[in-house]
């Protein structure tokens, strides 16, 4: 059993019995997608809402919501899973600082961003612990389809 | 493609490590004044990384972190953290008020301890950078955050992220000597980063004269 890392800004996909993480999110979103017959997750660690925010012509997709998502999708089609079956679990999109505008927090957008991508490939989002004020690691386990969230201060949350 | 943060010249990070070297030096003098005692600047890095690198390099994404954060506005806008591990931060506190907490958890008073250090800090070493190159420079009001190093540093590469997968750290190391019967060692240690946004860089080298210089 393998724990597959992803870092900040990229995708990765596990099959069971193996597990991946994904550590220390903070604004930024993780989100999880399982496909639960072929046992099959993939994530991506994204720091950015949107490729308009993009100022080269040439970046990693999976730094936005709206081209990691979907490029996560297509990761996870060609390994095997069925498109209609994945469903999506995600976590983070904290404020970290205070004197960040609650309302126009980069982790609200990425929250808001990342359920809009979602939405548009028609993937349910059927868990999440997003917003507060707190870092997390996440990790998906593929066999169970559980997504796995660890804090400092607080208990190991399952979703 | 060409991505100017991760390709820049050695030269200039030569002249951005003596910007970290005059602001960590004022920032320095600042926490001595306070503490009564010798304050150490003791490492002045430039590292051009990629950002998980960046977690790596204060210890890995989940160790335990005390950051107080300010955002520089003005001429140039970036960040500025100063980072500390959760037990240095203590230790800080310690030689501020000259009490022993015991908890090990930081109390709100060791909360604001911190963040009115890391307040000082900032604005001796914005006050040094300021004088340099003459630019008119200001901190928003400084945050404090106790969390995880990777949660808390990603927000910071946030403006850094739009145009780049990489990241000019500059890092000022300070730490105050502890006296030890008649041993001088090692306080607790501090970094001070300073993050500017990928546009502020040629502002830099244009103020200081620098900017035809060392380029490819």
């Amino acid at each position: 059993m393998a724990v597959i890392k992803v870092g900040i800004a990229d995708s990765n996909i596990a099959k069971a019995p193996d597990s991946i993480c994904t550590l220390g999110l903070g604004s930024c979103v993780g989100v999880t997608l399982f496909d639960d017959v072929r046992k099959i997750a993939g994530m991506v660690h994204v720091m950015l809402p949107s490729t308009e925010l993009a100022r080269t012509s040439t970046y990693k997709k999976a730094k936005f919501a709206d081209s990691g998502v979907p490029e996560l999708v297509d990761m996870l089609v060609q390994a095997g899973a069925s498109r209609t079956r994945l469903k999506a679990k995600m976590a983070g999109g904290a404020r970290m600082f205070s004197f960040e505008d609650s309302a126009k927090s980069i982790g609200l957008r990425n929250i808001e961003a990342c359920k809009e991508a979602l939405r548009k490939l028609g993937i349910p989002l059927v868990a999440e612990d997003t917003g507060g004020s707190h870092g997390r690691t996440i990790e998906a386990f593929p066999d169970t389809g559980v997504l796995e969230v660890r804090t400092v201060s607080k208990p190991i949350i399952r979703i | 493609m060409q991505d100017f943060i991760r390709d820049m010249s050695d030269f200039h990070l030569d002249v951005l490590r003596e910007v970290s070297n005059i602001g960590a030096g004022n920032a320095a003098t600042a926490l001595s004044r306070l503490l009564g005692k010798p304050v150490d600047m003791r490492v002045n890095r430039v590292l051009s990384l990629p950002f998980n690198d960046i977690t790596e390099y204060v210890g890995g994404a989940e160790n335990l972190v005390a950051t107080v954060f300010s955002r520089i506005e003005g001429d140039i806008a970036g960040n500025m953290l100063f980072v500390m591990g959760a037990a240095e931060g203590r230790a800080l506190v310690r030689d501020v008020t000259g009490e022993s907490g015991e908890s090990e958890e930081l109390s709100d008073m060791a909360q604001s301890v911190l963040q009115e250090v890391g307040n000082i800090l900032s604005g001796s070493y914005l006050t040094a950078l300021s004088d340099f190159t003459g630019f008119d420079l200001r901190t928003s009001v400084p945050s404090l955050c106790v969390d995880m190093a990777g949660a808390i540093l990603s927000f910071g590469l946030m403006e850094t992220g739009k145009s780049s997968d990489f990241a000019i750290l500059i890092d000022g190391e300070i730490s105050p000597g502890v006296e030890i019967g008649n041993e001088k060692v090692q306080g607790a240690t501090g970094h001070i980063f300073l993050l500017p946004d990928p546009e502020a860089f040629s502002r830099i080298f244009f103020a200081l004269g620098v900017h035809r210089y060392g380029s490819h």
